[in-house]
């Protein structure tokens, strides 16, 4: 039992809640600013759906979504071409290694600048944050496939698009899927940022609401709601990964 | 497929650093023989093996590989030191990728090909296995399979069992005779290995180190087809065994003067 994946997935988590509440009622942390993991969760299932949980929920969801497909698939695209191209990684690496460390939330503000108040400018910006991790990583797969892959693939004369296909991509497949999961992550931080101003639904609004108005179960709430987010997602992609490199010993 | 090589030599050179891997290497390799490549490591030997193979170009002299050369319809097979498959590809998926992007397959029954070819190398039970859930042995079948399926004019190998224990060699060595036998390919084979160079070869090409220059060029005179067990005993083996030994062991003697060993 104690090796077992499933029972520490819920394990964990739940020892911390379990110190958490016992913590509060004893009286060791204040209520009013730590109140017990079990009056949260029933703020949570019983009071904020009332309050437009789902809208908000939904809302980061829609942003997350778009953003995350667009920065996955353009970096790993990216990536693919840089690792296989000579030229174009000269071209491109310096303005990676340029624009990557800055913080995707300080360039906020210019991209509502350009795309206006709305749901564009959130969209841009995860997906801005989800293409460089993913870019990266992908660049370091294509540089991590072997060279006698490459020389297998020279001396039986592999078509190009089946050389990508078929050898690269599978071979960059566990760095993608590393860029992957660290960019999901890196999406709900960056989400929840950008709508801390300038949103009028999502969980960050809801959290940046409710602290405004001292509501600290909905704040509590919302960020209850992005860690469940946050595991959820986690569990999704090292369900896809499991499935789709079959060659691998994925037990860890 | 016939290869002449005429003053074939490469140079590696890296800032001022000179290394010669061959030096004006002269021989010619007849259609459909077994022509091992013998040498100590270090010969350029795989350079060489290469170099055939189009993955590296020789710095000077001519290398002419009829028709291939001519026509560029002609194709080549190779087995890799390590096997080189395709990790992410089941048995049968390496072999068929890369029938599916061979020229000559258009039109042919792939699926009949590759289960006549893994049944040769008998991994028929294997053949949805991944190359991680195979020993070393049933990778380098897949191997030998994937590079005959193809039906090449030419086949290279480089040191293919040199990772693997006796008892799977010796078993190799006869399954890559049966088909070779069979097939009648012009086959190139790289190895540092004596007796495997007696055993499987019609002629056997010695080389000498630093440089990599040809020493020799020996014809091996026994009887096909081969089987080790029986072939060993004959004095006419052992004698062409001593010979070789005689030529790689003069190869040995700088590093009695020099300790450089």
């Amino acid at each position: 039992m104690l090796k077992n994946r499933y029972f520490w997935l819920f394990m964990s988590p739940l020892s911390v809640l379990l110190l958490w509440e016992t913590s509060t009622r004893s009286g060791l942390l204040d209520a009013r600013f730590f109140p017990a993991p079990s009056a949260i969760f029933y703020y949570l299932i019983f009071t904020s759906p009332g309050e437009g949980l789902w809208a908000d929920i939904s809302a980061s969801l829609y942003r997350i979504f778009w953003g995350y497909l667009a920065g996955c698939a353009s970096g790993i695209a990216l990536g693919v071409t840089m690792g296989l191209n000579h030229t174009v990684r000269m071209m491109i690496y310096p303005l990676v290694a340029l624009l990557y460390p800055i913080p995707k939330i300080a360039i906020l503000p210019l991209i509502m600048l350009i795309f206006g108040i709305g749901e564009m400018s959130k969209i841009v910006v995860v997906a801005i944050g989800s293409f460089f991790l993913v870019l990266i990583n992908t660049l370091h797969g294509v540089d991590s496939v072997a060279k006698i892959y490459h020389d297998v693939a020279q001396v039986y004369r592999i078509k190009k698009h089946n050389f990508v296909l078929r050898v690269i991509l599978p071979g960059a497949l566990p760095a993608i899927f590393t860029g992957l999961k660290l960019a999901i992550g890196y999406s709900l931080v960056i989400v929840v940022a950008a709508e801390f101003s300038g949103a009028d639904a999502g969980i960050g609004y809801l959290i940046w609401q409710s602290w405004e108005t001292f509501s600290i179960k909905a704040m509590y709430a919302g960020i209850f709601v992005i860690g469940a987010l946050g595991l959820a997602f986690s569990l999704t992609l090292s369900f896809f990964e499991r499935r789709l490199t079959p060659w691998r010993d994925n037990d860890k | 497929m016939q290869i002449f090589a005429s003053h074939l030599s490469k140079i590696f050179s890296r800032k001022e650093q000179r290394t010669v891997a061959y030096e004006n290497l002269n021989f010619k390799i007849k259609q459909g023989e077994f022509f091992c490549i013998l040498g100590p490591s270090g010969c350029g030997k795989t350079s060489l093996l290469r170099t055939i193979a189009g993955l590296e170009t020789a710095t000077s002299g001519e290398l002419n590989i009829q028709p291939l050369n001519a026509s560029k319809s002609g194709s080549i097979g190779m087995v890799f030191q390590e096997h080189g498959l395709f990790p992410w590809m089941t048995t049968r998926n390496n072999i068929r990728f890369l029938l599916e992007n061979n020229v000559h397959m258009v039109n042919r029954d792939l699926d009949a090909i590759v289960d006549e070819f893994i049944d040769l190398v008998g991994l028929t039970t294997f053949a949805d296995y991944f190359p991680h859930q195979l020993s070393g042995g049933m990778r380098q079948r897949v191997s030998i399979a994937r590079s005959f399926a193809n039906e090449p004019d030419l086949l290279l190998m480089d040191e293919p069992f040199v990772f693997l224990d006796y008892q799977t060699r010796c078993a190799l060595h006869g399954l890559l005779l049966d088909i070779w036998q069979r097939k009648k390919k012009t086959l190139v084979f790289v190895t540092h290995d004596i007796e495997e160079a007696v055993f499987l070869a019609d002629r056997v090409l010695v080389m000498s180190a630093h440089p990599g220059t040809v020493k020799s060029i020996i014809d091996i005179n026994l009887p096909r087809p081969r089987e080790f067990l029986t072939l060993r005993k004959l004095p006419v083996y052992q004698d062409q065994v001593s010979e070789l030994m005689e030529l790689l062991r003069e190869e040995c003697e700088p590093f009695k003067n020099n300790q450089s060993a």
